[in-house]
């Protein structure tokens, strides 16, 4: 196609993802680098209903808005939010470094710095959903695959439900059921034998609580993209391998996996991109104290009383670079195959 | 496949059954007691008091002298009016499917039928693109928003969910367009048609699984988004989602939460139905171009 | 226009409006806030108002889209509702006018207590007051012979004895939900045991003290007789504990005081044995251990003087000393409007406000210790770490904070 041509058919989209997305990210870009004037602050009397005058602090607006105006994006700080304790925390760290004496030590202090804290869970939660619902998924499918044609189609419509699903509401309908006093609360407490439990009230069971929302979540799209991958199998090559006399495991193991194997990366793909940034359930399950992510953060710092822009962009540009940084084996595979294609 | 299920052993037969069951009770269950909760009243679908009220439904009893009240729905639907939300939900839907289709299928054509390496950089920068969380991209606009007099409006929201859907939409049509050999239009093109005429005259008909299954999504993105419509839609203007986080109320005020429980169900149905009628375009769709890699 | 709003203007002509005298207004009028029944008449007051169109914005994200929303030139709102903890964002930016000349102008129905004045300027107009305060069970007090705690030791033992006696497991409720629920339990505290937040007259943390210590105590002594998920117990999971007769003491806002009895399926043991009282003191302390709210309006800056006026006279009919007269109105809230007689459900608040209770600091980086004890103070209310370590957390993550909003060097 000629570069000409490719420029009329890609404009549309490319003005669209430019206007709305990369712009955004190169405000955000310079958002992270920049915070906002020093604040003049003045002893002022205030008055409130109720219980009358007291001396408070306030911001000297005469004064603020000079300084202001002069730079209206504030002032270029460069890295310094970036080493922050609320992000990257780089004296912090070194500073426990040198006092720990182990590396558990080094491990349980780190856990108490908010970015660490929430890279932990983030991590965590990435790499167990994620092969979970690959695994899960292709499980599914396999299964779904080998009904019987009739009941086939109610299967597939049941498997579907949880991805369908607007995030929220499907973490709030599982958040509600996990109540101590849910069904499912109630259910564990019966099997567990233990009237206190609750699967809210300690970390670990709210992380796997989370996880099994995401499997939950997230394995029916892996389904049904495998699901449809079964429909691309080659008839001639299960056949072969029938009349070679494999067993059902080594028909799956050498004909069905290969086929599926982009698929896995594909899924895999999409997964890690979405766990990375988990947010919903988190909300929904009213889960901030066990368990953070870097989107919460963001969400964090720009609903607050008052909002944080450049933490939340400093945070943003952090979770692009970790995005990245999880893709990169992906990226790279996907270039190299590329590159073979062209040649 | 079909002669293979005919050799299955019995246990291994017994063993598919089960798992289907357990798979599907862990699918459905969820939406069945939330439907069946909805009919409760509060402190009967959280059971605060103790989880056999959501059972028997004793405090609804005690409130309208039966187990099961529409008082939710009643609240949700004609107290609130959430067809308001409901009508605003699918206007945001149908346009942005069919923009984000119309210029994706553009621009996932025009990638796959483009060998330089500049398609290849544009994708991968469209991966990158998704990877923003789409939190930090409202905040970036709600200032010039403002500023232009179009913040709160479903136009502003629709153009942003488009752009935000893109990379998506273009990933999956251009493996979908991969797999439609190029000797179809460039045969056209040998027989005199312009790049556009040959899309439109040879491609364009046989596109449509893909399309369908791509828009798909696409609407499950528009119709589930919750942190770009919460930002940038005015109250008069929500759609279902913002409007079910709205009854769950705040600090300060009691919300609804029984109107949320019906509003809930009530968004659930059309999705329930979309897959129903689709279920077998988003296979087909998926196995004719996306799964083919 | 607004659903709700429409619903309860129709209410109101029929009943206050009708006597109210007509409202004129000459220009544009656009109001966000809060979307709780208060606000909601507030605004459907305004918008009764002709001449100009008057259009509401009430939604729960109001703190989120109120400065965007007046920072443009001409403001897309020409009004904010807010609160003492959220007009401090809108005069940090400097979106938000005085109100001087049109109080004198058009203020006549106005209370001098009405008027919120920094440093001698009115910035905005209060219309309801709130705090947190005791509600209780009177007939479980009554049953195992326990007055109505007066401080939160006293709390605390009657907890002991209701768990004790078997009535109830969990007998206190609090909205101790991580975030700024939990942080504000922990104003209400540290205030009672005369904490102070910052070192006078400067922006520097001072919450790692004596006071902020014994505070985290006496909290996580209290979370001993609380549902083991109250972490996740904002006040509504709060309160529906309190209605399904689960708990029988808690911290609770006034605002919600009149609604705890009305909601669905609410058992009658519940409905007759509900009281309130004022707040409790801690520690010995005389101030009581609570924070006082009001919410008010403001006028936005960077629009023209005409909208500013019809603004003014739109918000004047919003607060009509004429709605008192409404029984549903006046049960909405705690009122500061002339003509408003406090409601039985009122009296935990006036009680708060006669105790002298500490006003939720108005300081232009109060937002950032809020947020930042809602995100530290999780860990040590599981017992993960220390109060000294959990403060200290806290004073860590806030320096950070007004560091990058230049409020610390």
């Amino acid at each position: 196609m000629k570069h000409s041509t490719f420029i009329w058919f890609f404009s549309p989209t490319a003005l669209a993802m430019l206007l709305f997305i990369a712009f955004p990210i190169v405000s955000v870009l310079v958002q992270s680098v920049h915070a906002p004037h020093k604040a003049v602050l003045v002893e002022v009397e205030t008055c409130t209903p109720l219980v009358g005058c007291t001396i408070e602090t306030s911001i000297d607006q005469e004064a603020t808005r000079a300084i202001r105006e002069e730079k209206p994006i504030g002032r270029f700080i460069g890295l310094e939010i970036f080493s922050d304790r609320g992000h990257l925390a780089i004296s912090e760290v070194s500073k426990i470094w040198s006092i720990s004496e182990n590396f558990n030590e080094f491990f349980t202090k780190l856990g108490n710095l908010p970015f660490y804290r929430a890279m932990a869970f983030t991590l965590t939660f990435t790499f167990i959903v994620t092969p979970l619902v690959v695994i899960v998924g292709f499980l599914i499918a396999l299964n779904v695959n080998a009904l019987h044609d009739r009941i086939k189609g109610v299967v597939v419509f049941f498997s579907l439900l949880p991805f369908v699903i607007t995030p929220l509401i499907g973490a709030l309908v599982l958040f509600w059921m996990i109540d101590s006093r849910g069904i499912l609360g109630s259910a564990i407490q019966w099997i567990f034998a233990d009237p206190n439990l609750s699967l809210k009230a300690s970390t670990g069971l709210m992380w796997i609580s989370l996880i099994v929302y995401g499997v939950w979540h997230a394995a029916p799209f892996a389904f049904v993209i495998f699901y449809a991958g079964l429909q691309t199998l080659p008839a001639d090559q299960l056949e072969a391998a029938q009349i070679d006399g494999a067993t059902r495991a080594q028909q799956v193991r050498y004909v069905v996996l290969p086929h599926l194997m982009p698929l896995v990366s594909f899924v895999a793909l999409i997964q890690l991109m979405d766990n990375f940034r988990v947010f919903e359930p988190i909300v929904g399950f009213n889960a901030s104290a066990h368990a953070q992510s870097l989107s919460w953060f963001i969400f964090n710092d720009l609903g607050g009383e008052t909002r944080q822009l450049s933490s939340a962009s400093a945070t943003s540009v952090l979770t692009i670079i970790g995005v990245t940084i999880l893709l990169l084996p992906v990226l790279r595979r996907t270039w190299r195959d590329f590159m073979e294609k062209a040649k | 496949m079909t002669i293979a299920s005919k050799r299955r052993s019995l246990s291994l037969r017994i063993a598919i059954y089960i798992f289907a069951a357990i798979w599907l009770l862990v699918a459905a269950f969820p939406f069945v007691w939330t439907l069946w909760g909805s009919f409760k009243v509060e402190l009967d679908f959280f059971s605060v008091a103790n989880w056999t009220n959501a059972l028997s439904g004793e405090r609804t009893i005690a409130e309208y002298g039966q187990p099961f009240t529409d008082a939710g729905y009643e609240g949700a639907w004609i107290k609130e009016e959430f067809w308001r939300n409901v009508i605003n939900t699918f206007i945001v839907c149908f346009f942005v499917v069919c923009t984000s289709l119309t210029i994706g299928t553009l621009g996932g054509y025009a990638l796959s039928r483009s060998g330089y390496r500049y398609t290849l950089i544009l994708l991968i920068a469209a991966l990158i693109f998704r990877a923003m969380p789409p939190i930090t991209l409202v905040s970036g606009y709600m200032l010039p928003f403002f500023e232009w007099n179009v913040w709160g409006i479903l136009p502003t929201t629709i153009i942003v969910l488009v752009a935000i859907n893109q990379p998506f939409t273009l990933w999956m049509l251009h493996s979908f367009f991969q797999n439609i050999p190029k000797e179809l239009d460039e045969s056209a093109k040998v027989d005199g048609c312009s790049q556009f005429k040959a899309f439109r005259l040879v491609i364009i008909p046989v596109m449509w699984p893909g399309v369908i299954t791509t828009g798909l999504f696409s609407f499950l993105l528009a119709y589930n988004d919750f942190a770009i419509t919460s930002m940038l839609l005015s109250e008069d203007n929500r759609t279902m989602v913002p409007q079910i986080a709205a009854f769950l109320g705040t600090t300060y005020t009691e919300g609804n939460v029984m109107f949320a429980v019906a509003a809930v169900v009530s968004a659930a149905a059309p999705l329930f139905i979309l897959v129903m009628f689709f279920q077998r375009q988003i296979v087909s769709g998926l196995t004719a171009g996306a799964v083919k890699g | 226009m607004n659903k709700k709003i429409l619903s309860i203007v129709g209410a109101l002509s029929i009943t206050a409006f009708s006597t109210a005298q007509a409202c004129e207004i000459g220009a544009r009028v656009s109001i966000v806030g809060n979307e709780f029944p208060a606000i909601q008449t507030v605004g459907a007051g305004a918008a009764a108002c002709t001449g100009g169109e008057v259009s509401t914005n009430l939604t729960a994200d109001h703190q989120k889209i109120n400065v965007p929303g007046m920072q443009g030139n001409p403001a897309e709102y020409t009004s904010a509702i807010v609160a003492n903890s959220s007009i401090v964002a809108l005069m940090n930016e400097d979106v938000i006018r005085p109100l001087d000349s049109l109080v004198a102008k058009h203020g006549g129905d106005l209370q001098s207590s009405q008027l919120i004045k920094v440093n001698g300027k009115v910035m905005a107009v209060a219309f309801m007051a709130n705090a947190q305060h005791l509600m209780y069970r009177k007939d479980v007090l009554a049953d195992l012979g326990i007055s109505v705690p007066k401080t939160y030791e006293e709390m605390l033992a009657a907890a002991e004895k209701i768990r004790s006696s078997g009535a109830m497991q969990n007998p206190v409720g609090g909205a101790y939900a991580a975030g700024w629920n939990l942080a504000q339990e922990f104003n209400n505290m540290f205030l009672g045991y005369g904490g102070s937040h910052f070192k006078a007259g400067s922006a520097n943390p001072s919450v790692n003290s004596e006071a902020g210590v014994n505070t985290l105590n006496m909290m996580k002594a209290l979370s001993e007789y609380m549902n083991p998920d109250f972490l996740t117990h904002d006040s509504n999971a709060t309160n529906a504990e309190y209605r399904a007769g689960n708990i029988a003491l808690l911290n609770m806002w006034g605002s919600r005081a009149s609604s705890q009895t009305t909601a669905e399926g609410v058992t009658d043991a519940v409905k007759n044995g509900h009281a309130i009282a004022g707040p409790m003191t801690v520690g010995g302390g005389s101030t009581a251990a609570s924070t006082l709210w009001w919410d008010g309006w403001t006028v936005a800056k960077n629009i023209s003087d005409a909208e500013a006026e019809a603004t003014f006279i739109a918000m004047m009919n919003g607060i009509s000393p004429s709605m008192m007269s409404d029984e549903n109105i006046r049960t909405q809230a705690v009122w500061l409007i002339d003509g408003y007689t406090p409601t039985d459900a009122a009296i935990g608040v006036f009680e708060a406000a006669k105790m002298g209770t500490t006003p939720y600091p108005m300081l232009p980086y109060m937002g950032l210790m809020h947020t930042a004890l809602g995100a530290e103070l999780a860990d040590f209310m599981q017992g993960k770490e220390t109060a000294e370590q959990a403060l200290a957390d806290v004073e860590a993550a806030y320096v950070a904070a007004a560091k990058e909003k230049g409020y610390l060097n």
